[in-house]
């Protein structure tokens, strides 16, 4: 059984302007100790995929609805806000991608890790202490103890975010969730960052959902990718499969316009024309349809079904991208 | 609702960012509101002599201190002049403290507060320390004292107002300027190659419009209720000549007795600040983009 | 080829804080340098004292021959035109008061460009050139995407004829598809206007698409220069060298098989840098040496050089 099953997620959003479909019909497994992708650009509703599984989005003006999301044998759609309250921090955790806002700024560094352990672990003060300068030492934070006492101002990017995933490991979470978590830090932090998330995951066997619009990241961190757009997700495979042999015109798109490092992506970039849809407005066929270069003559007729290419490679794409 | 946007074959005219803005106006509604009241009043005093119903200074003992009736619509003050006559002749005085005030705080205020936050060093250094200077004398006391230099007429009293605003206003410029200067924009134009004065009044001026029209109304009211306090001192229109502040402060002897006398000149100074207050926010919002009522679809494709 | 731009000992210091320190480069006509660097390392700062936005403490930066620093208010404001910059945020770059037609149109009067009835056409001309369709022209900022926002900050560049254009981070806050079209559009208004950039940006996936020369700074300093193809396939200077490693790559069998050489620690107080070598604090092969003196340029191959004095010793 996997540790967390999505059905038919759907999330919409209530604003002046109409009904903002910023999620629908997402579903996905992810197995213990596997690490899943989610890659999209801004507004593709990766996100708020994340925030309502935990149970984050806010309602009204949110709106979550699913078949069912399962995780770790609990059905979390049905959990009373304080039950997933007791589930969030303790079962599963998120780290998010401003490690300054998600401090507060005039409690200590001590006092804000301690909390966690007191109120799920009901660590007595001492305990909390110790197990927090552990926490913090794993994470790499040189001369922890001391640095308990000190303000989140007093830390840079790089050592807030690494607090954060302290935080967010302290109570043994069984799913991490972590929300372009490294997007505000340099290269080099991102680099530690990056490497101590694959430790942890190696070390501990806990499942991770990483959000990002970097491919370069997801290539050498996941095990899985999910591709979203529009709010949907348009394509799903195993890392090695799905780029090397991406089955949707957008996942396609998106690597056309990815510059790389190491020089191999051909001499001119191949941008995606256009913007993507508004999400207000219903979407009937494929929502890359207005600016996909591989639109074939069904794309104009229906919705495309997920078509499966191989064990679990699947696109709701038409072309035939992959042979 | 789709703003006309020319066809593709016309040639290409740029309306002026102005001219879009008078576009705006009128789509708020509270300003137009404010906008009819204000020019109701301002019409009033100015044809008051064929407006008003009696002689604002005729004194009949035999009625005073009579309630409003079909006769005197807001009724008699103590020595039986008919308040409502009163009211428009006062309006005389009141509105044009009022507007000349706000226009010599304008004109003093706001370049003053430009040119402080936008050079910054000795300059700022020197226009702050005296404003600063002016802002610790208590503001009435500061204006009796210039009246009783220049004598207790309207022209003083004004220009005596106008002296303690304008001070006010240039330090609410100032800090809106200072903020305003760092921005990117900014710079882009100073990368571009503007002058000074290019920034100052196209990008910095435009973008400081906004808490500049909120403190002008603020400084209208304080205008109003600054000449009552001069005038109730004996320093601004002498009696029996009609403004609404003095009407007021003498009406408080009477506010038992005849309330109208106070609620009068009371309620039209409110109606005035009011719409004054509406006018700005209408202003405000039509010289911001970003307020407007016309929603363009964002983004039809790039390029 | 011909130097448009030569830039020689520039300083920008705040105090102790020495934010620009002692930097040395060029630019040729038509042509792009990448100025690579984490943040807090001076490259943005850099882009501002070379148009003298912020007024550089010390050094010389050459325009045509003409010396930027030295030049008077008036001679600067005419030279300005020749010299242009786009901002990472776009959006705030732009008067948000303004309608885009005038925000373009704001750059010919200035300079007196176009003037009375060629305006408009002029405008129109200039929206074509960077592919903003001409209904664009009563649109005001907020009303435009990221992408539409970065092009009408390049098309105002583009309509005082600039030689070079300092492109600060131009990319970083568009989604990586909209960051194609601009890129994009960058080269070709480089090949079609014979534009020399200064690109600077912390991507370093972007600048090598970009750049012909790449710059490396760090703290304030360059630590390494040279051509593109030479600085990523053979980089030297070990903060270089792990900079690249840590860059991912879209390719999961090449991330399974990379090393990464994962520094320790963070960036220094730049108020209080190190002695001697400013990277040392972090580097991997930093030995007692190291702490006693300013590196100098070690020249490694035609135009390329790097700071760092285990260079030298013949490994």
């Amino acid at each position: 059984m996997p540790l967390l099953s999505v059905r038919n997620l759907t999330t919409r959003f209530a604003t002046d302007r109409g009904v903002v479909r910023a999620v629908s019909g997402v579903s996905f497994d992810l197995e213990e100790g596997e690490v899943l992708g989610l890659v999209g650009e801004s507004g593709s509703g990766k996100s708020v995929t994340a925030l309502s599984i935990m149970r984050l989005v806010p309602e009204p003006p949110g709106r979550v609805t699913a078949d069912a999301i399962e995780f770790d044998g609990l059905d979390l759609m049905r959990l009373s806000e304080a039950e997933a309250r007791e589930i969030r921090g303790a079962r599963m955790a998120m780290v998010f991608q401003d490690p300054m806002r998600s401090l507060n700024p005039v409690l200590t560094i001590g006092r804000q890790t301690t909390e966690v352990l007191r109120r799920h672990q009901k660590l007595d003060g001492k305990a909390a202490r110790r197990r927090a300068i552990e926490l913090l030492e794993m994470v790499g934070i040189p001369m922890a103890e001391r640095r308990l006492g000190a303000y989140p101002h007093q830390f840079s990017g790089g050592m807030r975010q690494r607090v954060m995933i302290a935080m967010a490991l302290s109570c043994n979470p069984r799913l991490l969730i972590a929300d372009e978590a490294t997007t505000a830090l340099d290269v080099t932090i991102q680099a530690q960052i990056i490497d101590l998330v694959k430790r942890l995951q190696r070390d501990r066997g806990t499942a991770v959902i990483w959000i990002s619009h970097d491919l370069g990241v997801v290539a050498g961190l996941c095990d899985r990718v999910n591709v979203m757009y529009a709010g949907t997700v348009v394509e799903s495979g195993p890392i090695r499969r799905l780029f090397h042999r991406p089955g949707h015109g957008y996942t396609v798109g998106l690597m056309g316009s990815t510059p790389r490092v190491d020089g191999a992506a051909a001499h001119r970039l191949t941008p995606i024309e256009g913007l993507p849809p508004n999400l207000i407005d219903p979407i009937t066929l494929c929502p890359f349809l207005p600016r996909c270069r591989v639109a074939v003559a069904a794309c104009h007729e229906r919705p495309p079904a997920p078509r499966q290419f191989a064990a679990g490679h699947w696109a709701a794409c038409f072309a035939d991208l992959v042979r | 609702m789709s703003t006309a946007s020319p066809s593709p074959a016309a040639p290409y005219r740029i309306p002026s960012s102005l001219a879009l803005a008078a576009r705006q106006f009128p789509r708020h509604r509270l300003a137009l509101v404010g906008f009819v009241c204000l020019l109701a009043i301002c019409l009033a005093a100015a044809l008051a002599p064929w407006v008003a119903p009696y002689d604002p200074v005729q004194i009949k003992l035999g009625s005073k201190l009579k309630p409003p009736s079909w006769e005197h619509w807001l009724g008699t003050d103590h020595f039986g002049r008919d308040v409502f006559s009163r009211l428009i002749w006062g309006g005389r005085t009141s509105l044009s403290v009022g507007a000349l005030v706000v226009a010599f705080a304008f004109t003093i205020g706001v370049p003053l507060g430009l040119a402080s936050g936008y050079f910054g060093g000795r300059v700022d250094n020197l226009l702050m320390r005296l404003v600063d200077a002016f802002l610790t004398f208590p503001p009435l006391l500061l204006a009796v004292a210039l009246v009783g230099l220049l004598g207790p007429d309207i022209q003083n009293v004004m220009l005596a107002i106008g002296l303690v605003q304008a001070p006010i206003l240039a330090r609410v410029v100032r800090g809106s300027t200072l903020a305003v200067r760092e921005d990117v924009y900014v710079t882009a134009a100073r990368a571009l190659g503007a002058r000074p004065t290019r920034i100052v009044l196209s990008h910095i001026l435009r973008n400081v419009m906004s808490p500049i029209v909120v403190q002008l109304t603020v400084v209208f009211a304080a205008a109003v209720i600054a000449e009552a306090s001069l005038s109730f001192l004996g320093f601004g229109t002498q009696p029996p000549q009609p403004s609404w502040g003095r009407d007021m402060s003498e009406a408080r002897r009477f506010l038992a007795d005849a309330p109208w006398m106070f609620m009068a000149p009371t309620g039209i100074i409110m109606l005035c600040v009011l719409s004054i207050n509406f006018l700005g926010d209408g202003l405000r919002d039509a010289l911001d983009p970003r307020a407007w009522r016309t929603r363009r679809r964002l983004a039809d494709g790039e390029g | 080829m011909s130097r448009l731009l030569e830039v020689d000992g520039l300083d920008v210091h705040y105090g102790a804080v020495k934010a620009v320190d002692g930097l040395s480069f060029g630019v040729d006509r038509g042509r792009t340098l990448g100025l690579v660097g984490e943040s807090g390392c001076g490259k943005s700062t850099t882009g501002y004292a070379i148009l003298q936005l912020v007024r550089p403490s010390a050094g010389r930066v050459l325009f045509d021959g003409a010396d930027l620093c030295r030049l008077d208010t008036a001679s600067l404001r005419r030279l300005r035109r020749k010299l242009q910059i786009i901002f990472q945020d776009a959006h705030a770059s732009l008067n948000p008061r303004l309608p885009v037609g005038d925000l373009v149109g704001e750059a010919l009067d200035i300079h007196g460009l176009f003037p009375g009835a060629a305006r408009a056409g002029r405008i129109r001309e200039l929206l074509d050139l960077v592919g903003l369709a001409g209904h664009l022209i009563e649109r005001y900022p907020h009303e435009l995407s990221g992408g539409q926002a970065q092009r009408v900050a390049i098309c105002r560049a583009l309509a005082v004829e600039p030689e070079l254009i300092v492109c600060d981070e131009p990319v970083s806050a568009l989604d990586v598809s909209i960051q194609a079209q601009i890129v994009n559009l960058l080269q070709d208004l480089q090949q079609r206007l014979g534009l020399a950039y200064i690109f600077i940006s912390h991507d370093l996936s972007v600048v090598r698409h970009m750049s012909d020369e790449v710059a490396v700074m760090y703290l304030g300093k360059i630590v390494e220069l040279a051509g593109k193809e030479r600085i990523y396939a053979a980089p030297a200077h070990p903060y270089t060298r792990s900079l690249l490693s840590a860059v991912p790559v879209p390719d999961p069998d090449l991330e399974a098989k990379r090393q990464r050489i994962i520094l320790k620690g963070d960036l220094p107080d730049p108020a209080h840098p190190p002695s001697g070598c400013r990277f040392r604090t972090r580097c991997p092969i930093a030995i007692e040496r190291c702490a006693a003196g300013d590196p100098p340029p070690q020249p490694l191959a035609a135009g390329h050089w790097a700071k760092c004095i285990r260079l030298s010793e013949g490994s």
